[in-house]
């Protein structure tokens, strides 16, 4: 009697039997929905051998793929990682009229569907489109190309490090900030010395996700790129076109460098949040960044 | 309101005076802090460029349409079946992902079992897997020669190039939304709640639904929302399980692309607007819905 009393009383859903269905029951459709498309890209790679799996990725049109795609992210990354610490800075550092309206507009590729932005994209520099005509007759060149396919890649990675750097930067206040420069510190040196220092790695959260999301992304990018073989084929294009052509293999071999990214990703991602990235709540933008400022404990 | 004397004179005056105060710390915090004008700038220009220009140029091409003609498009009887399609599928995999988010983030909270880490950290990769990747490794699995496609199919059930697989796709590119949301709300729960219960003798299932599940109800419906909005705007994993037969299999998603791929510019403007509509709708949505979650997180 006296033995059981010092136990706390087990919690809810407890039961053993109860906990073991559970477990099994969810984990089993962990395996189904989230494992195995990892196994099943793995085993489709390797399906007809390594020579194969090794030609595959050499092949010239695959490394024009992967090119291609570094370099779309070589672009678009230091750019969204720009606009995101400069958005985050004027939203979090400063007081101005349209501060909500700005954060949601910010916030708005993340609700849009990619094909939607795909499509808008064709009428602001397709033929059909505002600027389209006078680009023609400039010669200059934007969709089917790789400035379409960057453009495209920066909507719909344009909050990712924002959202990361916004609630973070606003729960750390201005204080800092006006310590440093009421001492003298010119604005750069407070951003570099003091902001930087206390935002790296969500900094860095932020910039990983965006990079992951700007290598995979394929609905926008179909749209605007035209999927010119060894030309405007960036690699998650590139393993449609191979699939299509009944080259899983291939195509699986491709695929699996995207899902190596994943999993480089993932690890990150997991190292960074014992870094204390990504832990802090995020405000949603209608809302108002005002409601939710955590308490501070004394 | 209580009937207080408020003479108009000394309720300006005090209003006055507190607006100037507040002008005033406004002020001494403008001067403060540098860097707004670039900062502003150069967000104000790239949001501009990158964003509100080419939904812009969507919505003018839509609108320049003429109503008789958008409405003509967008109420054809193909474009109402992949709405149809869409909606319902998005609903399934919802229902699908609030049950099965809400069972693993409880197992991640509430069990100690080995590999919880591990499992905690996979919950993401539908985010961090491209979505042509996960296309085709669904559809694999589940063709009718796939590892799970076989048993399925020998049992009579097909799942790729069926509206089931949409479901599939669907509920494996938005597995971590409800995850995600209700698991900071387990782990803050007060034990003692569940104790008081016990302690008045409710059994694990009356605590569960009278207890518990009133207090997750917020992060719940914000999950709910964000994951069927994620499902509505889903292309790439779709479009390869899908079978993408007009009127049975046919997302809207695809229909716009159909659209554009036969240079049919104005239907697949009409069609991509009222997606960036729907979009807008469910901002709003699940903004309500975080709203009232953080409120419940944040107090706690």
């Amino acid at each position: 009697m006296s033995h059981s009393a010092r136990r706390r009383p087990p919690r809810v859903g407890d039961n053993p039997l109860f906990r073991r269905a559970l477990l099994a029951v969810v984990l089993l459709l962990v395996a189904v929905m989230i494992v195995a498309p990892l196994v099943v890209i793995a085993v489709e790679a390797f399906s007809r051998g390594v020579s194969y799996f090794a030609a595959s990725i050499t092949d010239p049109d695959t490394r024009h793929a992967i090119l291609l795609t570094v370099i779309t992210a070589l672009i678009a990354v230091p750019i969204n990682t720009a606009l995101g610490v400069a958005a985050a800075w004027a939203i979090t550092k400063h007081d101005f009229p349209g501060k909500r309206l700005l954060t949601v507009i910010i916030e708005l590729p993340f609700s849009v569907s990619p094909i939607v932005a795909g499509v808008a994209y064709l009428f602001v520099y397709g033929l059909q489109g505002l600027f389209g005509p006078a680009l023609q007759a400039a010669e200059i060149k934007i969709l089917f190309a790789l400035p379409g396919i960057v453009l495209a890649s920066m909507f719909v990675t344009a909050p990712f490090v924002a959202r990361e750097l916004i609630p973070l930067m606003q729960a750390q206040g201005r204080d800092l900030e006006e310590a440093a420069t009421s001492l003298g510190a010119s604005g750069w040196r407070t951003f570099f010395s003091v902001t930087l220092p206390n935002i790296k790695w969500a900094l860095l959260y932020g910039v990983v996700l965006c990079n992951s999301r700007v290598m995979g992304e394929f609905g926008a990018v179909s749209v605007v790129s035209g999927n010119i073989r060894g030309q405007t084929n960036t690699l998650p294009l590139h393993i449609e076109l191979l699939y299509h052509d009944y080259n899983a293999a291939g195509s699986f071999a491709a695929a699996s460098i995207l899902a190596g990214l994943a999993i480089v990703t993932l690890v990150v991602k997991v190292a960074l949040e014992r870094q204390g990235a990504g832990r802090v709540q995020r405000p949603s933008a209608l809302a108002g960044a005002d409601s939710i400022v955590p308490e501070v404990k004394p | 309101m209580a009937a207080v004397d408020t003479s108009p004179d000394l309720v300006a005056a005090a209003g006055g005076k507190a607006a100037a105060q507040k002008k005033a710390a406004r002020a001494v915090r403008r001067r403060v802090l540098p860097g707004l004008p670039l900062a502003l700038g150069i967000t104000l220009v790239y949001v501009a460029i990158v964003v509100v220009l080419p939904l812009a140029a969507l919505i003018f091409k839509a609108a320049s349409l003429g109503p008789a003609d958008y409405w003509r498009i967008i109420s054809s009887d193909r474009a109402f079946a992949s709405y149809r399609v869409t909606a319902l599928c998005a609903l399934a995999a919802t229902v699908f992902n609030l049950v099965f988010g809400m069972a693993l983030a409880w197992v991640l909270v509430r069990y100690r079992f080995p590999g919880r880490r591990l499992v905690d950290a996979l919950v993401d990769l539908p985010f961090a897997l491209p979505t042509a990747v996960a296309g085709i490794a669904l559809t694999t699995l589940f063709a009718a020669n796939g590892w799970f496609g076989a048993p399925l199919a020998a049992l009579g059930i097909k799942v790729a190039y069926t509206p089931l697989g949409i479901i599939v796709a669907m509920s494996f590119t938005s597995i971590p939304f409800i995850v995600r949301t209700v698991q900071p709300v387990l782990e803050e729960l007060d034990p003692a709640l569940e104790e008081a219960g016990q302690t008045l003798g409710a059994s694990d299932l009356a605590i569960f639904t009278g207890v518990i599940l009133p207090l997750l109800t917020p992060a719940l419906l914000a999950g709910v929302s964000l994951s069927f909005a994620r499902s509505l705007g889903e292309f790439g994993a779709i479009i390869f399980i899908a079978g993408n037969q007009p009127f049975s299999t046919e997302i809207t998603a695809l229909l716009a692309f159909i659209r554009l791929e036969e240079y049919d510019y104005p239907a697949s403007a009409a069609i991509a607007s009222v997606m960036l509509l729907t979009a807008f709708v469910m901002l709003a949505v699940t903004n309500l819905m975080q709203a009232r979650a953080l409120r419940y997180t944040v107090r706690g």
